[in-house]
């Protein structure tokens, strides 16, 4: 038999259903898991004790037929960017040393409500900045698919340790924070399925914010069924977020039908890039021949704006962080480092408490705000960010849904790419456009690259249209069968 | 009436533009369930949004925004039905959010016009550029210890309409009136208190001077955090000679912000390094723009009370007031008020006589106001009730006025328990006259020859005779029939 932890949450919900597992003999399965696995530094903290009770409290209700629905019972790992109530929340960041929120994020007390368990909260880039889960404080998290090189690869970033966490079968599941491509990009590296809702979907309140214009929580998970079990957990208009939607939730998981037949497909031109690798190219034709032979029609589509992307985003993101980031000043809470005056102690709290990257984007950001930039880049920026997304809008009057590679490649090596942080944004090429956009997406493990590593395919649906993602995800997953596995999922150095 | 400094070498004239900063009357703060109420503990008023804690979002307060409409269209102002709030970011210990969440390029009201009288009796209309809402920041308290500062946040997040005028004043005394006119119409409409000592209104006054006859603005400066009418009206005066000494000695007026120091009457620079702001404003992202519908503002229009222009308007021209009298009248809700309930089926100008006279200069000299009369304006009605019918003559409702003032008594008791009613009774009347007559015989001769004077003693000595309970106008017609007067 399997160990608990390497179930999904749909078999693990049946088995909790059949009285076969207790949430505790799974919750415990996980905690051993991640104990056994700390050299992949997946975990900023460790919630062992909270994630036994927790699950002994699931085990009454479920005793008692009070039962909360599919997550009764169910581990999920937290990104660190989530403030929880009573534990430790750091956005990998040592300006944030020592916060312990008093309140918990709307997302992770809805997963509570919902009848989840937190196992504890894992590793992410700094104020989820960068691409490989190189930038936080508590080092970088080591990807579980390794080759006989002897190299670590990078888990992608930022919700780096989430998806190190889920490939490992440390968790069933973890919960990311995507900005521009944060959920997928990691995901497509560590061979599992990574979503984005629309923005709006989920609520921002009570997450540690990037940039408030981008920034959305989504699941992270072994399967795209059970990432519509999360989203259903962690969904919902929240009062308390005045850019959340105000919208029924539907029940994202009957859309998985299975049937995709007559569904248009769209594949934008935009996305071949020069110099590009070859594997690529392949996956993403691999990706539009499994739609076919599942009954979807594949239309070429054109998304002229696409190129204008990503040096957008490098303005929106940046500026919006700059701002938001300007509470961390050593007033209130986490690190403070003295100075003889208040500047002093700005500078020196700052200096110190922000890495190079933060750094780098808080200026990026300053200066694309400032007196005489402001409309040279951030106008400019938003009036490129409204043409990308009447771009989609048009496309989704002839598909409904789009198909793309998730990233450029596949993990790279720690260490790689750390002095050219240009190299490092373009890893984001793919994803941000639909996050520019606010659009819902999903990446789902496709194959593996040349190198034996795993490649992510990407889906955009229109705003709110989650169903039709997952629906079609589902497809591609099947089609892809892909089973191959990481080989360090714990007990290494 | 002009405002002239004479230089050496010029006349100059003064241009002023101020930014009202009034503190919205509501229960909570602008984007927080925090409460306003002043006075509490240091920090005890302050929710994890205002905090800004991590991941905390604001949330805006419905309340807040309707002040704000309402006041605009107290202003006479366009409401603009699209507005945005944006960030402007700076780093201050009592700013938490390390931005101030306010209103750049679009604010929610636009161009207004207000009317100022001034003492020579002519008025101006004072255009309105904009009003915007704003948090207010906390408080920061740096003479409590030697090194360190203190950080109370009850203040922050607290809603602010700044109301900027255009540079279109040109005299302390109307930058004096303009202030109080949009102080009177706030608190008509209960969007701010007006409180300026409390700091719930406050104003940062542009001032520059210019050549009389030039059209072009020379370089202003800005006095911050003005909190008393009349500390404008004397940083305005520093200011304007400042600047004219300034210029006429070959110097250069810098653009500055600058404090007002109520113990000298003398402005100062602030210091140089707050005020060296890119604020970087944007549009705060965790905010939807404003959007209302004409629907919306058309309900707050239909719930508007009548403001002290239109009260001013009707006291003149349906009670017959002066506008001097009407103008003390509506300056406050509360004298209206109560000049109206004193008024009401009486004569409109003997009630003001009595409010603006009697009862301001009795409320004056026992340091109370309108709000802490001992008369009430049902017993001052009252009082004017009994003059109106003869039951007192005037000179006795003077005396039961000083008697209500102390007391808070009904007039009418007074007058019973007092036995001040008015002798009506000919008969009573005629011998005290009689008896008035008979014994200055050497002044009834002097009537008699014809000197009109001396019928004005003799009232006096019947009015004395019957402790003023005479009616004067039958004594006096009594008199002359009698001695031929």
């Amino acid at each position: 038999m399997t160990n608990p932890n390497e179930l999904t949450i749909a078999k693990a919900r049946d088995a909790l259903v059949a009285g076969d597992l207790k949430s505790t003999e799974l919750t415990q399965s996980c905690l051993d898991a991640m104990s056994g696995a700390r050299n992949l530094n997946a975990f900023i903290t460790e919630t062992p004790e909270l994630a036994l009770e927790r699950a002994g409290q699931s085990d009454a209700r479920r005793a008692k037929g009070e039962s909360r629905g599919a997550l009764e019972g169910i581990p999920v790992a937290v990104k660190d960017l989530y403030c929880t109530e009573g534990v430790l929340t750091t956005a990998a960041s040592h300006i944030l040393d020592g916060f312990v929120p008093e309140y918990e994020s709307t997302v992770t007390e809805n997963l509570r409500n919902a009848g989840s368990v937190m196992t504890g909260k894992t590793n992410l880039d700094e104020f989820a900045m960068g691409s490989a889960n190189v930038t936080s404080h508590y080092g970088p998290v080591k990807n579980p698919w390794k080759l006989d090189d002897g190299k670590d690869r990078v888990p992608g970033g930022s919700s780096g340790g989430s998806a190190a966490a889920v490939a490992a079968n440390l968790s069933l599941a973890a919960i990311g924070t995507d900005t521009g491509g944060s959920i997928r990009q990691p995901a497509s590296f560590c061979g599992i399925v990574g979503m984005k809702p629309t923005y709006g979907r989920c609520s921002r309140w009570g997450t540690v914010a990037f940039a408030s214009s981008l920034d959305q929580a989504g699941p992270m998970t072994k399967t795209v069924r059970d990432a519509a079990i999360m989203l259903q957990g962690m969904a919902g208009h929240d009062k308390k977020d005045s850019t959340s939607a105000p919208m029924m939730v539907p029940d994202f998981e009957a859309a998985i039908t299975g049937d995709i037949r007559g569904m248009k497909i769209g594949i934008p031109k935009e996305y071949r890039i020069d110099g590009s690798p070859a594997e690529i190219d392949t996956i993403w034709q691999k990706g539009a021949d499994m739609f076919r032979d599942a009954g979807a029609e594949i239309v070429d589509i054109t998304l002229p704006h696409t190129k204008y992307a990503l040096p957008t985003y490098y303005i929106v993101a940046p500026a919006e962080a700059s701002s938001n980031l300007a509470r961390y000043d050593g007033v209130r809470y986490g690190l403070r480092v003295d100075g003889d005056s208040l500047d002093e102690m700005y500078e020196n709290t700052r200096a110190e408490g922000f890495g190079d990257e933060v750094k780098r984007r808080v200026l990026i950001g300053a200066y694309v705000l400032s007196a005489g930039y402001y409309d040279a880049y951030y106008v400019k920026a938003q009036q490129v960010r409204s043409r990308i997304a009447e771009d989609f809008k048009k496309a989704f009057e002839q598909v409904d849904c789009i198909l793309t590679p998730t990233a450029p490649s596949t993990a790279f090596a720690i260490g790689e790419k750390m002095d050219d942080p240009i190299a490092m944004y373009m890893n984001d090429v793919f994803t941000v456009p639909a996050s520019m956009a606010g659009l819902p997406c999903i990446s789902v493990p496709g194959g593996l690259g040349d190198d034996g590593l795993p490649l992510g395919l990407h889906l955009i649906t229109k705003p709110f249209d989650e169903e039709t993602l997952f629906r079609a995800g589902d497809v591609l997953e099947t089609q892809a069968d892909f089973t191959a596995k990481p080989t360090d999922v714990g007990g290494g150095e | 009436m002009s405002y002239i400094i004479k230089g050496e070498t010029a006349d100059w004239e003064l241009v002023i533009g101020l930014e009202v900063h009034a503190q919205v009357i509501s229960n909570s703060k602008l984007f927080s369930g925090s409460a306003t109420s002043f006075g509490a503990g240091p920090n005890s008023h302050v929710s994890l949004v205002d905090a800004a804690m991590p991941g905390m979002l604001p949330v805006i307060n419905a309340h807040c925004i309707e002040q704000a409409v309402k006041t605009g269209l107290g202003l006479n102002a366009a409401i603009n039905r699209h507005s945005v709030f944006e960030r402007k970011n700076y780093f201050y210990a009592d700013l938490p959010q390390g931005y101030q969440i306010s209103q750049f390029l679009h604010p929610i009201v636009g161009e207004g016009l207000l009317e100022i009288q001034l003492k020579d009796g002519t008025t101006r209309e004072i255009g309105i550029e904009r009003l915007h809402m704003e948090q207010d920041a906390g408080k920061s308290i740096h003479d409590k210890d030697p090194r360190r500062t203190f950080i109370d946040l009850n203040r922050a997040g607290v809603c602010l309409m700044e109301i900027v005028s255009h540079p279109a004043m040109h005299s302390p005394e109307e930058a004096g009136a303009y202030v109080r006119k949009v102080r009177s119409i706030v608190r008509y409409l209960e969007t701010c208190d007006g409180n300026m000592e409390e700091g719930s209104m406050r104003a940062d006054v542009n001032v520059s001077v210019r050549k009389v006859g030039e059209t072009g603005l020379r370089t202003r400066t800005e006095t911050k955090n003005v909190n008393s009418v009349r500390f404008m009206m004397q940083a305005i005066e520093f200011e304007a000679q400042r600047h004219v000494e300034m210029w006429e000695s070959g110097g250069e007026v810098k653009q500055e912000t600058r404090l007002f120091d109520p113990d000298t009457g003398e402005t100062r620079p602030m210091r140089s390094k707050e005020e060296a702001h890119d604020y970087r404003y944007f549009p705060d992202p965790d905010l939807l723009p404003i959007e209302l519908t004409q629907a919306y503002i058309d309900d707050i229009k239909a719930t508007m009370p009548e403001l002290p222009d239109q009260k001013k308007k009707r006291f003149m021209d349906e009670l017959g007031l002066s506008a001097y009298d009407a103008d003390v009248l509506v300056a406050e809700r509360e004298t209206a008020n109560y000049f109206e309930v004193v008024a009401k089926g009486r004569d409109a100008k003997v009630a003001a006589n009595w409010v603006i006279s009697n009862l301001f200069g009795a409320l004056n000299a026992a340091e109370k106001d309108i709000s802490t009369s001992p008369v009430s304006a049902e017993n001052l009605g009252k009082l004017l009730g009994l003059m109106a019918d003869d039951t007192i003559s005037g000179r006795i409702a003077k005396d039961v006025f000083e008697i209500m003032f102390e007391t808070g008594d009904d007039p009418e008791k007074i007058v019973e328990d007092k036995g001040l009613k008015q002798i009506t009774d000919t008969g009573a009347i005629e011998a005290a006259v009689d008896h008035a007559i008979a014994d200055n015989p050497e002044q009834a001769e002097e009537v008699r020859q014809g000197n009109g004077k001396a019928i004005g003693w003799f009232v006096g000595q019947v009015m004395q005779k019957t402790q003023g309970k005479a009616n004067p106008q039958a004594v006096n017609k009594m008199l002359r029939d009698k001695l031929g007067g």
